[in-house]
């Protein structure tokens, strides 16, 4: 019976062998502790031994050539014997590129065995619990310690609302513990009107966050590629304030699940703005480049404060919608954007945007052009002053300005100011609205 | 109680298991006939003989390699580094042969040999003789690392050591053994190797240490608690490997704030293990990142007044309470 | 047989003794030789064959990838092991380096168990953890398999020492190689051993190469002989012409009684060869010697053909009887490797056993606190 003789391992970091030189030649006899070849390893050049006695009946491997460890190089039996055939391995590759993923070979039977035991009782587990807002609505990593977080998460504590008193405002045990059992003491929920601070400024450069960075990109753009003019009229707010109180008068004692709410100014102001678009549809246009759009909806965005920033909410076919339509859907949008949860698409595709600082107090003001569209609406405040009535009368008004900021590359003065007529006539009869 | 020094309670410790296993054996530099270079063998060999006290020549690599063939065959050496610095000529009997016998051998071979000595700065001797080397060594799987740092425990810990059938590296202080205090005088006073020990009960913040540490976390505890009204706990390690892991989460997650001293170099440090032991498994119960004192990252200065500051001391921690608890000084 | 010296490159003046043409007879009269019966004698021979076949067994299978790492083979030197082994009693020790195979088997350790160690197999003499280096029996008096060169020299001085301290009549014969003289740790303890009159022998097992280095390379004034160091320390030496088994016991016999009666250390250096490399990962040992100077050896020094012919010319041993010897051991070593080959590795999770006495044993100790410290496992 032929003894196949293999490529042997030489050296602790040999992988395959070169064989340089047969020492043996095929028929020829052969003893135990010849040397049959020279084969080259990393390391060195060295001689294959022979541990059989015969005589070798054939060379698988020519000179010159590689084969890993335990390849087959020669075969030795007895005189006139056939050398059995064998199957050669691939021969080895110059580099070979290992990218491919780690693999562990298991050890025994045994430990195969145990793992599948150990891993089957294991039911498939629920994804784990969503961590508690890690983010304020301003985009900051809230900073809280591991056992702040668990506590607060336990005691069901709005980490967002909290303030931390540990280093670089750190919420702390003691924090979580004051504010579930002092609720009161939380902070104002963001986006509503800014807590003074009486203590020093503190002098700090921040990164700028993300939002920063695109409402910077965004207003640039707008700004220096989009030629701006500016339009205002003053509105008699008057007659808006008389239907508000009596729409909400009789409105807010009704339970809200049979149909009770109360309007915002605001409100008043989106429904009037989308409905101002039918008489001058020239308003809800967009700048192409090559070519101007006319969109056939009024989808209309309005501006919504939070803590360092701004997003624009977008309310969709808005002249198609009811004034409790609109106020509905600007209340939940208004959450969203507080919340830090609107979707892309609750952002975007706007034709046309009103903004509002008339909670401010401040009169009148223009704004940038949101990309894609024609104009904006500047909202001021109601001001309560002294007006001329028809009858040449000094009497006390109720008086409202509102802006608006055009793209001439799209319309002219002309057609912003058709708009803000429309407009003004919408909001100085609001019995239309409630059509 | 009897109020004895550190030194006497070695010296009790070495003395009983002399008289109570006849394979016990001191051996090193100046153990015998000199009575010790830091005086823990005194009267030792006038009492015993030369027999049971061997000075060895300073061959360190010879007489901790010898002092391990000798435990294979159930002798119980206990080997005197004069200055534990000087274990680093004889790393290979140290990390190679007590450390893996038993390992290689398939756990037919026990390694019972303490190796003891101090191991503390401090004292103005220079970097090479002020190495505190428990960190390296307690890498070691295979070997025990124990510091003890009050007469008490010195006299426990060394007891159980003898005993042991595991190589327990033994890490003194110079500076500590002059230092007084209660030992029980029990012939069977054992305190187990990897138990920690709270040297002071607190609630506001952890103060893990141990050696000459502990003792500074002490009196920086104290200094809290009259000045802030800070209730600091002081845990004393005693054993750095095996290593009291539940008494140490239990304190953290008690006090939700974990500050660790040592005299080890910061960097792989004790600390540095501990630390991770700490937010791996108390995670959710720190209530601040956990940090360390360590030395200054430096070979240690001869200059007297500099070296007192190059290693911990009580002000660095209560600063560092203070920073952490977000104390005004 | 041809008894020309062969022209080496770099050959040691000091070696030179070691290809003298010697009287094979010259030991047959010492008493400790006399006293051998015709089963010592035979029991010898069959120790070194039984060595060679283990050893050219487990080369084959290294060279079939089933081991890892480093093989030093002891091939050529056995009469060494087996000769200076045969003379020692109940109470003696041995510990000797990372070329342990040899030793291994004359302290009476099996085969399968030596095998399946080198396979990394849990049927092996260490649980797969030690491997070729690092054989240990002490239930057999033998304390390894000593990976570091010289690492071993103050341990064997410790377990002498220990039979002193115990008072025990007996001695620790701690091997080391011709490379190992040149380390610190080997003088610390000659000093230490004459200093305390420890029974500790040292037996450099003088191969000629420290490594790949030849003597007269590596140890200053090689013309004094190796173990001429020990005359600095005031210590007994002795050479030793390693091929034959009877100067070996004869000298060694020598030393343990000087040890026994005297409490007194010995350094002895036995010349001998080594037909492989360093280790199996030694290619290049063909390049530090020649080829002629390993057939010279294999023809006029081998340690197994010349006890073989000693046995013959005594009329204790034939060529069938040598036949069937040789059949034996090759058998027994074939067995071994199947034993291994068929043996499993060792589970994962026994990787943290026999680290400590205290964890395996729980509750003997005064013992608390995590010892290790996996965040998880990869098994």
């Amino acid at each position: 019976m032929a003894e196949i003789i293999e490529m042997p391992k030489l050296s602790d970091t040999m992988e395959s062998g070169t064989l340089i030189k047969w020492l043996k030649q095929e028929g020829d006899a052969v003893s135990s502790g010849d040397m049959i070849a020279e084969v080259e390893t990393d390391k060195a050049t060295m001689e294959v031994e022979c541990f059989e006695d015969g005589i070798l009946l054939k060379q698988y491997l020519e000179e010159g050539g590689s084969i890993v460890i335990g390849g087959p190089i020669c075969a030795i039996g007895e005189e006139g014997e056939e050398a059995p055939e064998v199957e050669m391995p691939e021969p080895v590759a110059e580099e070979e590129d290992e990218a491919d993923e780690p693999e562990v070979e298991e050890v025994t039977e045994e430990a195969e065995a145990e793992e599948e035991v150990a891993e089957a009782p294991a039911a498939p587990t629920s994804k784990p619990a969503a961590p508690q807002v890690a983010a304020r609505a301003d985009g900051e990593r809230i900073k809280i310690s591991p056992l702040a977080r668990k506590m607060a998460d336990e005691m069901n504590v709005d980490i967002a609302r909290v303030q931390g008193s540990g280093p670089h405002g750190r919420i702390l045990k003691a924090d979580v513990e004051e504010a579930s059992k002092n609720p009161q003491a939380l902070a104002p929920a963001v986006g509503s009107s800014p807590s003074i601070s009486l203590g020093a400024i503190e002098e700090k450069t921040d990164k700028v966050t993300n939002m920063r960075a695109s409402i910077a990109k965004a207003l640039v753009k707008s700004k220096t590629e989009a030629p701006h003019f500016y339009l205002q009229s003053e509105v008699n707010a008057e007659p808006l304030a008389i239907i508000r109180k009596d729409l909400n008068d009789f409105l807010t004692t009704i339970p809200p699940e049979q149909g009770g709410i109360k309007y915002t100014v605001n409100d008043l102001i989106l429904k009037a703005s989308a409905m101002a678009v039918s008489s001058v549809p020239a308003i809800n246009r967009s700048w192409q480049g090559k070519t101007i759009k006319q969109f056939g909806a009024v989808h209309l965005a309005f501006g919504v404060a939070i803590d360092d920033g701004l997003v624009t909410p977008v309310i969709r076919d808005a002249d198609s919608k009811s004034l409790r339509q609109i106020a509905v859907e600007a209340r939940e949008l208004i959450a969203k954007a507080r919340d830090r949860k609107l979707k892309p698409d609750e952002m975007s595709g706007s034709t046309l945007t009103v903004t509002n600082l008339g909670m401010f107090g401040i009169t009148d003001f223009y704004g940038i052009i949101n990309p894609n569209n024609a104009a904006i609406l500047s909202v001021g405040a109601t001001i309560k002053q002294p007006v001329v009535d028809e009858n040449n009368q000094v009497t006390i008004g109720y008086r409202m300005k509102v802006g608006l900021s055009g793209d001439h590359r799209v319309i002219d003065g002309a057609v912003g100011a058709q708009y803000l007529q429309a407009l003004g006539n919408l909001l100085e009869k609001p019995a239309i609205l409630l059509v | 109680m009897p109020v004895i020094t550190y030194r006497q309670a070695l010296k009790d410790a070495l003395a009983e298991e002399i008289i109570r296993d006849e394979n016990v054996f001191i051996m090193g530099e100046e153990v015998a006939q000199y009575n010790g270079a830091y005086k823990v063998t005194e009267g030792l060999w006038k009492k015993f003989g030369d027999k049971r006290l061997w000075d060895a020549p300073i061959s360190e690599a010879g007489f901790i390699g010898l002092g391990i063939g000798a435990s294979w065959l159930g002798l119980r050496p206990v080997i005197e580094m004069m200055f534990f610095s000087f274990v680093y000529v004889a790393w290979d009997q140290a990390v190679n042969n007590a450390a893996t016998v038993r390992y290689m051998s398939g756990g037919q071979i026990n390694c019972p040999i303490v190796i003891r000595g101090p191991a503390n700065g401090g004292t103005n001797v220079g970097a090479t003789h002020s190495h505190t080397p428990e960190n390296l060594v307690a890498n070691f799987p295979g070997v025990k690392v124990v510091v003890p740092s009050t007469p008490a425990d010195a006299k426990g810990l060394m007891k159980s050591a003898i005993r042991d059938n595991d190589p327990v590296f033994f890490m003194e202080s110079t500076l500590l053994y002059g230092n007084e205090g209660e030992v029980p005088e029990d012939d069977d006073y054992l305190i187990p190797l990897g138990r920690a020990d709270i040297k002071r009960e607190g609630s506001d913040i952890s103060l893990i240490a141990h050696g000459g540490c502990v003792l500074a976390a002490i009196r920086a505890a104290e200094y809290l608690k009259k000045e802030h009204n800070v209730d600091a706990e002081v845990v004393d390690l005693r054993s750095i490997r095996p290593l009291d892991k539940a008494t140490v989460l239990k304190s953290v997650k008690k006090t939700n704030r974990a500050l660790l001293i040592e005299e080890n170099k910061p960097f792989c440090g004790v600390g540095a293990q501990v630390s991770h032991m700490i937010q791996r498994e108390a995670f959710d119960y720190l209530d601040a990142p956990v940090h360390r004192i360590s030395a200054v990252d430096a070979p240690a200065i001869y200059s007297p007044p500099v070296e007192k500051i190059q290693i911990p001391h009580a002000k660095q921690i209560v600063d560092e309470v203070r920073n952490i608890l977000q104390i005004k000084a | 047989m041809s008894t020309e010296a062969p022209e080496t490159h770099e050959f040691n003046k000091g070696r030179s003794r070691t290809l003298e043409k010697t009287d094979l007879f010259e030991f047959a009269k010492d008493p400790v030789n006399e006293a051998m019966t015709v089963e010592e004698k035979i029991k010898c021979f069959t120790d070194m064959v039984r060595i060679r076949k283990f050893e050219q067994a487990a080369l084959q299978s290294y060279q079939k990838g089933k081991m890892g790492g480093f093989l030093h083979l002891y091939i050529g030197q056995e009469a060494t092991a087996v000769g200076t082994i045969s003379v020692l009693g109940e109470n003696d020790h041995i510990i000797t380096a990372y070329r342990d195979h040899g030793h291994a088997l004359t302290v009476g350790m099996e085969m399968n168990p030596c095998m399946a160690e080198l396979y990394g197999k849990y049927t092996g003499c260490s649980k797969g953890k030690g491997g070729s280096m690092h054989y240990f029996a002490p239930d057999k008096n033998f304390w390894g398999g000593h990976g570091i060169v010289a690492g071993q020299t103050p341990l064997g001085l410790g377990l002498a020492f220990a039979l002193k301290y115990k008072g025990l009549k007996g001695c620790c014969l701690c091997y080391l190689g011709d490379g190992a003289i040149n380390q610190g740790v080997f003088h610390e303890s000659l000093n230490i051993a004459s200093l305390w009159d420890i029974p500790v022998i040292y037996i450099i097992e003088n191969n000629g190469y420290s490594m790949g280095t030849s003597q007269s390379r590596s140890s200053a004034f090689p013309d004094a002989g190796l173990a001429a160091r020990a005359h600095s320390y005031k210590i007994d030496y002795i050479t030793v012409h390693g091929e034959n088994l009877y100067e070996v016991r004869a000298k060694t016999n020598e030393a343990v009684q000087r040890a026994y009666n005297e409490s007194r250390p010995t350094v002895m250096e036995i010349f001998t060869y080594r037909y492989y490399g360093h280790s199996i990962a030694d290619a290049n040992h063909q390049r530090y010697r020649t080829k002629e100077e390993i057939k010279h050896y294999q023809e006029n020094k081998d340690p197994i053909n010349v006890w073989e012919q000693i046995l013959i010319e005594e009329g204790h041993l034939d060529a069938a009887k040598v036949k069937e010897i040789d059949k034996a051991a090759k058998e027994e070593a074939k067995a071994s490797v199947k034993f291994a080959d068929e043996s499993p590795f060792p589970p994962p999770q026994s990787m943290l056993d026999d680290v400590y006495h205290s964890v395996d044993n729980p509750g003997t100790h005064t013992n608390e606190g995590e010892i290790f410290f996996n965040d998880s496992l990869p098994f």
